[in-house]
């Protein structure tokens, strides 16, 4: 007999290895807990984070940009999808995940509980949003999970022009009218410091982070995945002329990093304990939407009975 | 896993990327029937002219060996390299083998 001790021994040491965990392997509960939360909450994120876009399908200002900003929204169905299948391997039930998002107890990216409230603000989502879910989801490509790196890389593949698009019309914007710079100053404004929020608490009051470095769910810290995306976001911010907001912004020669000013953590705590400015608005779309397709995936299942019925007749 | 008869079943989805290669798996989704499978595999896992044939298999029918049973399943490959061509002297000079 082996005992629980024994195991997690030999599944630590598969982790020390860099084996990769498959769905059949022998799992502490708490792993298999860990990543369910954090899969389905990855979901939860892209299935929300359709909606601030949604708001501006119809009114985007090209049928190019248009049609860029439906493939975009079509890409977070999809990767939702790809996680909510991951989440499965680990033993829940697709019902059941998604009827904690619907009530509003399971959590998904507090950033999504902003408004989008000019066009810019599409700009704004697909560079800082995307790009800081990029950081985080490049790490995640190589997590000790097999299903969710599976899901990631094929989610980092297809993310890319996500942040691309959003930083063209930034620089597109930047370099229009004065009006129009300013509204993507203004969104810049609005957006930069709730993105710094995603990468979520400091390392020193982050509650899960120690358990997912040791058994390499997170490879990187919440504070070393922010660091570096400020130092990239700056320079991509001084190439179109726009300014980061934070007047404590300095490049510092002997880190060879960016100092920058504090984060305001009573707003995000605010955000994420459900008093953001939007987080009643999401919850009550993606119950509208669950709601008035339930006609169709009856429809569906009694199409499927229907043919079923007519091959055995034949 | 649900037992409710009014959710959807899963599926696992192979996509074949090109004519001549295998099908490969590249994950599951739920779907009411076989054909609606197909569709939703379409428009999930087909966005970037990723496949041009697409095979669904419900999830319940795949059986899987335990990873405990690997140990016994492919150790005796271990110590048989004389299946492989490198493990052969052959003679020097000699052409086309």
């Amino acid at each position: 007999m082996t005992d629980v001790k024994n195991l997690e021994d030999l599944f630590q040491a598969k982790i020390d290895a860099e084996q990769k965990i498959e769905p059949k392997d022998w799992m502490p509960e708490k792993y298999r807990k860990n990543l369910i939360r954090q899969i389905s909450q990855h979901a939860h994120s892209e299935v929300v984070g359709m909606l601030p876009e949604g708001n501006w399908i119809g009114r985007a200002p090209s049928l190019r940009r248009k049609a860029i900003l439906l493939a975009k929204v079509q890409d977070e169905a999809g990767h939702g999808l790809y996680l909510y299948s991951a989440a499965e391997t680990l033993g829940t039930s697709r019902e059941q995940t998604i009827d904690d998002l619907l009530s509003g107890k399971a959590k998904y990216s507090s950033i999504f509980n902003y408004p989008t409230l000019s066009w810019a603000d599409i700009g704004a989502v697909g560079w800082l949003v995307d790009g800081a879910a990029i950081m985080n989801q490049v790490m995640l490509c190589r997590t000790s999970y097999g299903p969710y790196a599976r899901a990631m890389v094929r989610i980092c593949k297809e993310e890319s022009f996500h942040q691309r698009q959003g930083y063209e019309i930034m620089a597109v914007l930047a370099q229009g009218t004065p009006e129009q710079k300013e509204m993507a100053q203004d969104a810049l404004n609005r957006w930069w410091w709730p993105s710094l929020m995603m990468f979520g608490p400091t390392d020193a009051n982050s509650p899960h982070s120690a358990e997912s470095m040791k058994w390499k769910i997170k490879r990187q810290s919440n504070d070393e995945l922010r660091q570096t995306f400020i130092d990239r976001t700056v320079q991509q911010a001084e190439v179109i002329g726009l300014s980061i907001p934070d007047p404590d912004l300095k490049w510092n020669e002997a880190t060879q990093h960016y100092d920058w000013g504090a984060i305001d953590w009573a707003e995000f705590n605010n955000v994420v304990a459900g008093n953001g400015p939007c987080n009643k608005e999401r919850l009550t779309a993606r119950n509208k939407a669950h709601d008035e397709g339930a006609w169709v995936r009856e429809a569906a299942l009694a199409h499927a009975a229907k043919k079923a019925k007519k091959k055995q007749a034949a | 896993m649900s037992n409710n008869p009014n959710n959807w079943p899963l599926w696992e989805i192979f996509i074949q990327s090109k004519r001549g290669l295998e099908h490969k798996h590249v994950g599951s989704l739920h779907a009411a029937d076989p054909q609606m499978a197909i569709e939703n595999a379409r428009d999930v896992y087909t966005r970037r002219q990723e496949g041009q044939s697409i095979w669904v298999v419900p999830a319940e029918a795949i059986s899987a060996s335990q990873p405990d049973d690997a140990a016994m399943l492919f150790d005796p490959a271990d110590d048989k390299t004389y299946r492989h061509p490198t493990f052969y002297t052959m003679p020097e000079g000699a052409k086309y083998i």
